[in-house]
């Protein structure tokens, strides 16, 4: 609005934008494409050129003389040092400090009158005007462009060996049912603190926003002996899904009822109070009109609240085991950088993995989600 | 698999019981004091006794887990930050002499510091930047959904994803790590960035600003469209440049707004813990309040005193924006 009619500025402005997209998309991007390469590039080489093939040095052995052929009079061991691979090799030695002293496709000579040539595909043959004796076949270094490979191995991999297949289903067992309870028990709060008049209204309301910034962390220690207290009165094990289920919901319910009274209440009066002179009480007003009007600012509720348990670390550790039917995909995820911290095939994959559904909900969803950012926060603005 | 129908079923009860719950006790109230069909002192006096009991009902079942949840954790926490690591024996303040005696708890205070100065305000400075400029150009919602993403994905997931940035191949090999091909693309030495002291901070705040600058774009731009435009014709009639107008008009315009961006990222910076744990766990020097107390939970067995205390210190840390939350939201329902 400012600086549209001047183009030198508008282009400084599409730049700049371009430059800062790139920026906050760039990680994301090597992680998925790095999670697709050939684990053996993805060590080696960095994720920018995954698409250029990359020149490697190798080493790799003829067949043994004993499969040599008689052709002509001489005698000859051929092959594909490749074997059927898409790689060219561009240069190739027999010598380990002159690993590319040849061409590809010159004649070698590599003594007693014998020669080796590679050719470009990887095929190579010894010529020996001798029949050739030993048992094992010579060493060829060579230099070979190797194209692009990308594939699902890692994510097959991780699924199985590493475990997370068994943690995302325990991710959706703690995030669905930790997402949906609470909303029903918000909302009729939310209702009575937005329309009903009661004594202490505005003091539970000031309760409420106060409990929003309550550090996790003031909750936990008490909490981890109140489960373990009652696990041990009741004889069951401390940590359970139920428990994180009623741990999340309680952490929700500040956020829930705060949202959900802040749109409630500005819903118009009118409709309440003709529903009130028709003779509906509040319990018929709650269900039939003020639930169905409030869908956006639930839908907005339920995304963070599906966001926050699915990525939620802390919770889980203190409040859920870390037995293979317990351990969400963060936690998983924090073991996997411990233990297999070098294995970039592993930990991309993984992290794919546990972003994937977040991401998803986020590009579906975004318009409720901005909504409730917005209904969340802005005050006095 | 066969959890998941567990978890689903007991998700339909648990919203079933709610249901029954919220439709029973209701049923029951409208039983015990009908109102409707009667006229008279003793229908006036049921709708009385109703209208004063139903939003008890209404509140119960938040009231009860909000206690359970948040109120009572939180005076039991003050209470177990004076007694011992079993939470048996009164020792008075020995927890918070014994805390700000330690070298670890300082220089855990100093890190929340810097973190405190440094990632609220560069997120909300580029949250400010990318909301003024998308709002120029005509794929600026694209450009914001891109920058907004971050905020989906966990912090164990951004911290695995700038891990990778950060990687470190010893001088010479081809660096995979994105910071430190950079680095040596320009002449540099690579470094690894996470084991450096001090320096490592700001590595692991650059995650933390990822992921928290759309959420100040998505706010401020917002605040930006509420501008009115009056206010900016007027400056532009009176010969107002585009700086000008940025500065002297619309950011002014905004400093409520940029204050509620503020506090809620301060909030989120002094309970940061994934991103710790996940990349140094503290190691470097890199170690904050959060991932500290939750280190003094379980380490030999559990310390619930020292672990409280370090939990009060966040809390007390908090207050001031409570309260000042409590003071807008109270302002805002007198102005209703």
């Amino acid at each position: 609005m400012i600086a549209s009619s001047r183009s030198p500025l508008v282009w400084v402005v599409h730049l700049s934008v371009i430059l800062l997209v790139v920026l906050w998309t760039l990680p994301t991007a090597g992680l998925l494409i790095s999670s697709l390469r050939d684990k053996d590039q993805l060590a080696v080489s960095g994720w920018w050129t995954a698409l250029s093939t990359s020149s490697q040095n190798l080493t790799g052995r003829a067949a043994s003389p004993e499969a040599q052929v008689e052709r002509d009079g001489k005698f000859v061991i051929a092959g594909n040092l490749l074997e059927g691979g898409d790689a060219k090799v561009s240069a190739f030695g027999f010598r380990p400090l002159q690993p590319s002293a040849f061409k590809a496709g010159a004649l070698a000579d590599i003594g007693d009158g014998q020669t080796l040539t590679v050719k470009d595909d990887g095929s190579y043959e010894i010529v020996s005007p001798t029949r050739m004796e030993g048992t094992r076949g010579q060493r060829i270094f060579y230099t070979a462009a190797v194209p692009p490979r990308f594939t699902f191995d890692n994510y097959r991999e991780v699924m199985r060996a590493a475990g997370i297949g068994a943690s995302f289903i325990n991710s959706l067992t703690v995030a669905i049912p930790a997402t949906i309870i609470p909303i029903l028990v918000a909302a009729f709060a939310a209702y009575a603190l937005a329309w009903m008049k009661f004594p202490g209204r505005a003091i539970l309301i000031a309760v409420v926003v106060g409990l929003l910034v309550v550090p996790l962390q003031m909750s936990l220690i008490p909490l981890l002996k109140l489960y373990n207290g009652v696990g041990a009165v009741l004889g069951v094990p401390a940590k359970t899904y139920v428990g994180i289920w009623l741990a999340h919901m309680g952490f929700g319910l500040p956020l829930a009822i705060y949202l959900l009274r802040n749109y409630m209440a500005g819903l118009p009066r009118e409709i309440m109070e003709s529903a009130r002179v028709d003779g509906a009480s509040d319990f018929d007003i709650f269900v039939k009109i003020i639930l169905p009007l409030s869908f956006p600012a639930l839908a907005s509720f339920s995304i963070f609240q599906f966001l926050w348990t699915w990525n939620d670390l802390l919770v889980a550790m203190v409040f859920l085991g870390t037995g293979n039917n317990e351990l969400v995909l963060t936690g998983r995820l924090v073991n996997l950088l411990g233990s297999r911290g070098g294995n970039w095939e592993i930990l991309t994959a993984s992290a794919f993995i546990t972003i994937i559904v977040p991401l998803i909900v986020f590009f579906t969803l975004q318009r409720y989600l901005v909504r409730g950012l917005l209904a969340g926060s802005v005050k006095g603005g | 698999m066969q959890q998941l129908i567990f978890a689903i079923a007991t998700m339909a009860a648990g919203v079933l019981a709610c249901a029954a719950y919220f439709f029973g006790t209701n049923w029951i109230l409208d039983k015990l004091f009908p109102s409707k069909g009667l006229t008279g002192p003793v229908a006036s006096r049921n709708l009385r006794i109703t209208n004063a009991i139903r939003p008890w009902l209404f509140l119960g079942p938040a009231l009860f887990s909000l206690t359970i949840y948040l109120i009572y954790p939180v005076i039991a926490s003050v209470w177990l930050s004076l007694h011992d690591r079993a939470g048996e024996n009164f020792v008075g303040l020995n927890n918070f002499v014994w805390m700000f005696n330690d070298g670890e708890f300082r220089q855990s205070i100093y890190n929340n510091f810097l973190w405190l100065l440094v990632v609220p305000a560069a997120a909300t400075f580029f949250g400010l930047i990318i909301a003024a400029l998308t709002d120029r150009i005509w794929w600026g919602n694209i450009a914001k959904t891109l920058i907004f993403m971050p905020m989906a994905i966990s912090f164990v997931g951004a911290s695995v994803i700038w891990k990778f940035i950060y990687d470190y191949r010893a001088e010479g090999t081809e660096q995979i790590g994105l910071l430190n091909a950079v680095v040596v693309y320009f002449g540099g030495t690579p470094e690894a960035w996470v084991t450096l002291p001090f320096w490592n901070n700001f590595f692991l705040m650059v995650i933390l600003i990822w992921i928290q600058t759309g959420f100040a774009m998505v706010i401020l731009s917002a605040a930006l469209r509420g501008i009115p435009e009056e206010t900016v014709e007027a400056a532009v009639i009176d010969g107002a440049n585009g700086l000008q107008i940025f500065f002297k008009i619309m950011i002014p315009q905004m400093w409520g707004t940029i204050a509620v961006v503020w506090t809620t990222i301060t909030i989120l910076v002094l309970k940061v813990f994934d991103i710790v744990l996940a990349m140094t766990n503290g190691q470097w020097q890199s170690q904050v309040l959060a991932n500290l107390m939750f280190d003094w939970m379980f380490r030999g067995g559990g310390d619930f005193g020292r672990g409280a205390a370090i939990a009060v210190i966040i809390m007390v840390l908090v207050i001031p924006i409570m309260i000042w939350n409590i003071r807008n939201a109270a302002k805002e329902m007198e102005g209703h």
